[in-house]
């Protein structure tokens, strides 16, 4: 919680309209066109099916905590993707891009994770190299 | 001098038009051997070429017209009872009643090669052809023994029965039906019947490129056949090859839908 408390604000700077980067198991419906940017800690990770999702802490306008949870896609495309079981801890400062859910709840699906020293996390494919 | 300067650029201008060995020259595939499928093969446009989240790749359900299915009045009746998380008739998480989704059922056939379609080895034997997915590490056996395919089971099958013979030395025309049709045929929904034959081919163009060709025949459902996968490519891997595990399981889909509120009705 000290770590929590010390480091995050909200910092929603989205309203960009933008593809979604994986195709979901769960599909679209429940999600936002347009994206939102929060900066905020990490409090848990999980590196699973269907998908992988991240629980982080942010503080709101008002200064009161909101419990975020966002996913990705399944860890095979996440490795594709440059992620591991270990690319998020909890006490990880992140800044956070996603699609938040329609129904005004902290829930989303990440587009990007900025991590404190500059790394980022994306959801989306690299360029693949051309076959024959 | 002038005539030194044009005799100099005639000459670079010719080597330049020239063919060059390491230039403007496409290596040739190397060929494919005779009768072998077998290998390790990944989606060869990208990892996620194979997922068809909207349904059957060639026929995805987008609401354009020329993807309309030729449903029968069953197969409309049918298809109204699905319903999928993605494509033009997605609903919201908390309606979805997918049974792979919401609980982790077997896809089955043809839906294995319809969704999630990922990194398959596949292995040769003198009686038959086995086929490893990605996909909840699924494997199915392919008859290639010269039998017929049978057209009454004691019991239809997730995966169904697959016979499989060369139609010539590079395409292996695989035919299936016994299938449950507890099972969609995708993940748009899309219904199919106990009736269901569905025919892969299987076709080998170069040691490094195959492409799976997929047929459904099902009169109960569709008025006529329809082409689901239209030379899907894939590209051969290294033998050493690791192929990822991606499993359904119960416990990280409870843990998943409990996270993200997916099941709650009131969460729209």
């Amino acid at each position: 919680m000290r770590n929590i408390t010390a480091s995050i604000f909200f910092v929603v700077v989205g309203l960009l309209v933008v593809s979604v980067p994986l195709l979901a198991h769960h599909g679209n419906a429940a999600f936002d066109s347009a994206s939102v940017t929060v900066k905020g800690t990490v409090t848990e990770f999980t590196w699973g099916n269907p998908h992988c999702f991240v629980k982080f802490d942010v503080k709101d306008n008002q200064g009161a905590i909101v419990h975020w949870v966002a996913e990705t896609s399944n860890p095979s495309d996440m490795i594709d993707r440059g992620w591991t079981k270990q690319s998020l801890k909890a006490g990880y400062e992140v800044t956070v891009t996603m699609l938040p859910v329609k129904s005004g709840k902290p829930i989303g699906r990440i587009q990007k994770i900025v991590l404190a020293d500059g790394k980022v996390l994306s959801t989306t494919l690299p360029p693949q190299p051309k076959t024959e | 001098m002038l005539k030194r300067f044009v005799a100099s650029t005639i000459a670079v201008l010719a080597v330049l038009t020239l063919p060059s060995p390491g230039r403007a020259q496409t290596a040739q595939p190397a060929p494919a051997p005779v009768r072998d499928i077998s290998g390790i093969w990944t989606p060869a446009n990208s990892p996620g070429d194979g997922i068809g989240g909207t349904g059957a790749k060639n026929m995805p359900e987008d609401g354009k017209l020329e993807h309309q299915l030729p449903y029968t009045p069953l197969g409309l009746e049918t298809l109204a009872k699905h319903k999928p998380g993605n494509g033009a008739r997605m609903v919201h998480p908390s309606e979805i009643n997918d049974p792979e989704v919401i609980s982790c059922e077997p896809q089955g056939l043809p839906r294995e090669d319809l969704y999630e379609l990922r990194t398959t080895q596949i292995l040769q034997t003198p009686l038959s052809v086995i086929i490893l997915y990605q996909f909840d590490k699924i494997w199915r056996v392919i008859w290639a023994d010269g039998r017929e395919l049978e057209k009454e089971h004691p019991e239809p099958r997730w995966f169904g029965y697959s016979v499989g013979k060369w139609e010539d030395d590079y395409t292996f025309v695989v035919k299936t039906n016994g299938t449950d049709e507890r099972t969609w045929l995708d993940k748009a929904g899309r219904p199919h019947s106990e009736d269901l034959v569905m025919e892969e081919r299987f076709h080998r163009v170069s040691r490094d490129r195959l492409e799976l060709t997929l047929t459904i025949d099902d009169p109960k459902m569709y008025t006529k056949t329809w082409i689901a996968l239209n030379k899907f490519p894939f590209k051969l891997m290294p033998p050493t090859t690791d192929v990822r595990e991606m499993m359904c399981s119960n416990e990280e889909f409870k843990a998943y839908h409990k996270a993200m509120e997916f099941l709650d009705p009131d969460a729209k």
